[in-house]
């Protein structure tokens, strides 16, 4: 054994989960009802056996290139970098996907596992609706039932994405229950899976949930991560010296920083929504304020009050707008590799309104919170320096809320 | 022997089956709560099973959903749950009670606390409907030597592998799920759950509730024909929504909320509905 084997192995075990049952350290499992264990179980099974077989992941590469349009652009912005005068700020163009943002990278691979499974019927549950769109899509193309739970109240914010599902031929179902967010959205999915467990395959959107889903959605990300490790080594000959992203669930943030966990020398940073501020106490930024419980199947940092009650949370992101998080980011967290800090909705909206006008790109609101920390690291850093900024989706979606605070009617 | 063993044994040396009904804590209020706990017991309840109620319920259909949303409108939480088994254990030292829900307020508690908090108060066994065993060790390691029971759900779509260390770890009674969906859907196949109840019985001594589902005499009586008793618990939280905030307590009101469970009790002593 040489020297730098011995060195890097326990660095390795750290960065190598989950293990068996789904841990990452303390954060992760399974925590479900008794009438979903035997799916997920199921489900674990059928992903250990697919993912060590080659053919499954030339079909998902397929898909990736020549229905998803991979792989998506490194791009530089070069009169954002000029304004903040330090670090070079490079955007990964997860915008220019096929359905406008990253969550296509994983409902292509989660239907491919539903094909395999022979389940004539998908369900999942939407915020902002991109997940929604991107599993209705998925759906369509495999002749597969569709049906999408969807807050009342975003179903309401989001019209236009309601309908891009009604066209993709998805039942939209609005959720009452709770608060009328996501995160009932999640429950409803859930009771509807139990229910439905011998027909229906949940397309989680996010890497939360039960084992394995934080593996498997990480999994079907990391081609993120991949690409831009790669393409910086080729166009830039290094490879960055920080990696931002915006974390809701954290299925964009864990897709980019994962390929490069052992990278020690790059640091990471993952954007939570601080809404108001966090110190408001209105925000949806569980890493920054909340403490470790269990939600939606997984042990992992959650925003909860007193009395352990899930509280309500608050992002002009509807996609942020979730009071739990991947598991992996928790253990992420707690073992200091990356780091978790928050944008207020106000300077996400600046960012928003920058990137706009300085690089013709509209950027989705979630991904706005990661261009609004990586513009304040960037003037903290010099030019020889580089950040890659994970530009998640594209901002289509959400120009009537924009308009709205605004005071325009469109 | 627990509470919970010696009330099950003496249900079976009566040759009667046990009846267990489920009510949220705090729905309306925590008094209420107490005063219907005392009525179902008058009205033949072998064990209470008592929801605490949480935000975020992804195993429950709409009745509970509500029953809980109404309690944690009232500010309930554990402190309310523990609150009122201490003061129905002040009349009633012999009835068990079972605390129902979920894993996140516990989490946020500490088990250590949480499960001393319910040892003090006179709770005899618990249920966590997001524990599943293999995460059980940290709570049965804290249950163990005080004695207190955990329940286990068995699922319709449980396989025998699971079955195994479910009966390996539960004590008290084994609670089967009738039904795949959520608390308060409609029962399909008794045929198939005489059959699967049978197979559990291969594999363990512990008396089999069953449970989900069931709303009147006729579901009650053709349940308890195969297992060992029945838990009612929906068709129940559905009556106490309709106490409005204005209506006084009376026995005689609350007793007319709970008439399913003495009706149930009636046909289950006599074998028809």
């Amino acid at each position: 054994m040489s020297d730098s084997e011995a060195v890097t192995a326990p660095e390795q075990d750290l960065f190598s989960g989950p293990d068996l049952a789904g841990h990452f350290g303390r954060y992760g499992g399974i925590f479900v009802g008794e009438t979903l264990m035997a799916a997920v179980e199921e489900l674990d099974q059928v992903y250990r056996k697919l993912s060590q077989d080659p053919k499954f992941w030339q079909e998902y590469d397929h898909d990736m290139k020549h229905y998803v349009g991979r792989p998506s652009p490194l791009y530089l912005a070069e009169r954002l970098t000029a304004k903040y005068g330090g670090a070079k700020i490079i955007l990964k163009r997860e915008d220019l996907n096929h359905t406008g943002a990253h969550k296509i990278n994983n409902t292509i691979g989660q239907a491919l596992l539903a094909k395999f499974m022979g389940k004539p019927r998908i369900i999942a549950e939407t915020g902002a609706g991109q997940h929604g769109v991107a599993s209705a899509t998925v759906a369509a193309r495999l002749g597969l039932e569709c049906h999408v739970y969807m807050g009342a109240e975003d179903v309401k914010r989001q019209a236009a994405n309601v309908y891009r599902m009604k066209l993709l031929g998805a039942n939209v179902i609005p959720v009452t229950s709770g608060s009328r967010t996501l995160k009932d959205a999640l429950n409803e999915a859930l009771r509807d899976w139990a229910t439905n467990v011998d027909s229906t395959y949940y397309i989680i959107g996010t890497v939360a949930g039960p084992h394995p889903y934080p593996m498997l959605v990480r999994d079907f990300q990391a081609i993120i991560g991949r690409e831009a490790r790669a393409q910086s080594l080729e166009e830039y000959g290094k490879l960055p010296d920080a990696l931002v992203a915006c974390v809701g669930g954290g299925s964009n943030a864990i897709g980019l920083f994962h390929p490069f966990l052992r990278d020690a020398e790059v640091a990471m940073y993952g954007v939570e929504a601080g809404g108001d501020g966090v110190e408001t106490g209105r925000h949806a930024a569980p890493l920054s304020a909340g403490k470790p419980g269990v939600l939606h199947g997984n042990r992992t940092y959650v925003m909860s009050d007193e009395r352990g009650q899930i509280v309500e949370t608050h992002s002009v992101s509807a996609g942020l707008d979730y009071p739990g998080v991947g598991p992996e980011h928790s253990w992420l967290k707690d073992i200091k590799r990356v780091n978790y800090v928050s944008v207020t909705d106000t300077e996400a909206l600046n960012a928003f309104r920058e990137l706009t006008r300085l690089e013709g790109i509209i950027p989705a609101l979630e991904s706005a919170h990661a261009i609004a920390y990586a513009c304040k690291l960037a003037a903290t850093m010099s030019p020889e320096q580089s950040i890659v900024v994970n530009l998640s989706g594209r901002g289509d979606k959400d120009i009537h809320t924009v308009a709205d605070i605004d005071g325009i009617t469109i | 022997m627990s509470r919970i063993d010696a009330c099950m044994a003496a249900a079976k040396a009566a040759g009667r089956k046990a009846l267990i009904p489920y009510i949220v804590a705090g729905d309306p209020d925590h008094d209420t709560t107490v005063s219907l706990m005392h009525q179902l017991v008058r009205d033949g309840a072998d064990i209470i099973e008592l929801g605490m109620p949480f935000s975020d319920p992804s195993s429950d259909g709409a009745v509970i959903q509500l029953g809980g949303e109404r309690a944690l409108r009232n500010g309930a939480g554990l402190d309310t749950v523990f609150s009122v088994v201490r003061q129905f254990r002040a009349q009633d030292a012999q009835t068990p009670v079972v605390l129902m829900g979920y894993l996140n307020p516990v989490e946020i508690m500490g088990y250590e606390a949480f499960v001393g908090n319910a040892a003090e108060a006179g709770v005899d066994g618990l249920l966590l409907v997001d524990l599943p065993v293999s995460e059980a060790e940290g709570l049965l390691a804290l249950t163990r030597p005080r004695n207190m029971d955990v329940i286990f759900l068995v699922a319709p779509t449980t396989t025998d592998r699971r079955i195994a260390a479910i009966c390996e770890h539960s004590s008290g009674y084994l609670y089967y799920v009738s039904l795949k969906g959520v608390t308060g859907a409609a029962i399909s196949d008794t045929g198939e759950i005489g059959r699967r109840v049978a197979g559990l019985r291969q594999q363990t001594e512990l008396p089999i509730m069953v449970g989900f589902g069931i709303k009147d005499n006729a579901s009650a009586l053709a349940m308890a024909a195969v297992s060992d008793g029945v838990i009612v618990g929906s068709a129940l939280v559905q009556k106490i929504g309709e106490l409005s905030d204005t209506d006084s307590r009376s026995d005689d009101l609350l007793a007319d909320k709970t008439a399913l469970i003495a009706s149930i009790r009636q046909a289950l002593d006599s074998g028809s509905a």
